[in-house]
């Protein structure tokens, strides 16, 4: 019986810790696969980089994880096996920096983003400017304040109250309806006419959207420039190939790719804001 | 009548290996089943420890949680009760009928609970949101349910009340139709054949059944959160709130973690020490 008790224990143990060897990572394989993790944001420009980086490396397989930066910051934190983390705010690279999963200095700002307020073609909100999102009744989806739309999103609202008067935050975050959890999510319910209005980014709104949304631009002066960080990640099992990966991004076909998707890039951004100023 | 033989008996009997002398099986398959056990113990167990008392205390007190737990409370509740409501007249259809289309109605019963509560969301979304079949109709009149508590209700219904039904079904099929009969050849009206015979006879199982509905209803949140969206005070309950809460404040998400495997833990055992004397209590008196 002990005897048996312990055979059994030894198996539980020897189970356990064959739990922290990478088990789903092709490695060994000729076929590499790379992880990347990405901000929602970057979904469409992403998967047309990536399918360019495979054309360029045969054999390789780029899987993407595509969520709000907050929530693949955590993963990461927690160990995920990534290689490459793309950013949509600096402030969860710099929470990827201080977890010791991105070596400081590294981070690379590849993008820029602009947001825009949105709001479905049939405008329920009857909306005609950025005030009318202050109007009692109007009902906005905002991400939340802890995804970076969210938090430029606020950051917005606060310049905006210099405009347009004290209590112009309180009043658009009192019409506020829901805080999602990635900004793609608000992009999905001013589609299908769920909300009056949402703030998104510029580059969120598609070619295939423009059909049933409808965008209110931002000034300049209000505007928050979302900056795109990108960076390889401490325990990758393909350091090198993220390298190239990320050198791919920051290359003149990656920007392309990007500009293509309704990003700034830096050159661009640069020339804008001194347009705005 | 092949359902009711399978319904009722059985479970109390002997479950041991045959062959195996009864103490040494015992003790074998307890060996056997303790990777399972650990398995599920451990994470629930680092969950508490992580969590100190004080903290705990000090996060109750915070408006995030104390919003989430209340409307967690209020929003489970009410889904159980109209899940009871609207599910015991299925429950005797099913049970005590033959229909057309009942195979059908019993799938639809099983769908919800392999779906992908995502799946629910966007299904729920695009039949009662604004733009939706029947949303559309609502938001002329001036109705939008999307963003309000009485979304979150009806995502919770939608992929917990099978729990309820499913389990009435069962319960009604183990009662002796025998005694409804003759309850029905002495004069009662349907109506009171079921109300003085057949619920006295299973509650126990329509216990059971509302208290799984409600436990599913209270971890409810794929479809919560794309129907009824995240609203701190109005949809953000508390599994919203545990992941939401994750990013930023791991001690709110903690927090609120534990109280909801206290609360769920402590309901189920209840649940299953009233179920337990109720069936010794019926079993005493057949005796």
């Amino acid at each position: 019986m002990r005897l048996r008790a312990l055979a059994a224990l030894l198996l539980l143990a020897q189970l356990l810790s064959g739990c922290s060897t990478p088990w789903g990572r092709a490695s060994a394989s000729r076929n590499v696969t790379l992880y990347v993790f990405a901000a929602a944001s970057l979904t469409d420009a992403f998967q047309q980089i990536g399918r360019g980086f495979e054309e360029q490396h045969p054999g390789v397989r780029i899987v993407f994880n595509f969520a709000g930066s907050q929530r693949l910051e955590q993963q990461i934190e927690q160990g995920a096996g990534a290689d490459v983390f793309a950013s949509a705010d600096e402030r969860q690279m710099r929470a990827a920096v201080r977890s010791g999963r991105v070596k400081p200095g590294t981070p690379r700002v590849f993008a820029r983003n602009r947001l825009v307020v949105i709001y479905p073609r049939s405008n329920p909100g009857r909306l005609r400017g950025l005030r009318d999102l202050a109007r009692p009744g109007a009902k906005l989806d905002l991400a939340a304040r802890e995804v970076p739309a969210g938090s430029y999103a606020l950051e917005f609202l606060s310049r905006a109250t210099r405009q347009y008067g004290t209590g112009y935050r309180t009043k658009v975050l009192g019409n506020v309806v829901s805080y999602e959890d990635d900004v793609e999510a608000v992009v999905r319910k001013v589609e299908l006419g769920e909300a009056d209005a949402g703030i998104v980014y510029e580059s969120d709104v598609r070619q295939g959207d423009r059909q049933r949304l409808r965008v209110i631009e931002i000034p300049a002066d209000l505007n928050v420039l979302a900056r795109y960080p990108i960076a390889t990640l401490e325990g990758s099992a393909h350091p090198g190939l993220a390298r190239e990966f990320v050198e791919f991004v920051l290359s003149p076909d990656g920007q392309k790719a990007l500009r293509q998707h309704g990003f700034l890039t830096a050159a661009q951004q640069q020339k804008r804001t001194r347009e705005g100023r | 009548m092949t359902e009711r033989a399978i319904a009722r008996p059985r479970v109390r009997e002997s479950a041991y290996a045959p062959g195996l002398p009864r103490k040494r099986g015992a003790a074998v398959l307890m060996l056997a089943s303790a990777p399972m056990v650990l398995f599920l113990l451990l994470p629930l167990v680092a969950l508490v420890l992580r969590v100190s008392p004080a903290h705990m205390l000090e996060n109750l007190a915070s408006p995030q949680v104390a919003q989430a737990l209340g409307l967690s409370i209020t929003t489970t509740a009410a889904a159980t009760v109209l899940t009871v409501l609207a599910g015991l007249p299925t429950a005797f259809l099913l049970a005590r009928h033959e229909f057309p289309g009942r195979g059908l109605v019993s799938t639809l019963l099983d769908l919800p609970l392999v779906l992908p509560p995502a799946v629910a969301g966007i299904a729920l979304l695009i039949t009662f949101g604004r733009a939706g079949i029947v949303g559309q109709h609502l938001s002329q009149a001036g109705i939008q349910l999307t963003f309000t508590p009485v979304a979150v209700v009806l995502a919770q219904v939608f992929v917990a009340s099978p729990f309820f039904v499913k389990s009435a079904v069962s319960g009604l099929l183990a009662v002796d139709r025998e005694v409804e009969q003759s309850a029905s050849v002495d004069g009662a009206s349907p109506l009171q054949v079921a109300r003085m015979i057949t619920l006295p006879l299973c509650w126990p199982t329509l216990l059971g059944g509302a208290v799984m509905t409600w436990a599913r209803a209270l971890g409810e949140f794929g479809a919560t959160i794309i129907f009824a969206g995240n609203m701190p005070g109005r949809t953000q309950t508390m599994p919203l709130a545990i992941y939401i809460g994750f990013e930023m404040n791991l001690n709110v998400a903690l927090t609120l973690a534990a109280i909801l495997l206290g609360a769920s833990f402590v309901v189920l055992l209840l649940v299953k020490g009233v179920l337990q004397l109720r069936i010794r209590d019926l079993d005493s008196r057949l005796a």
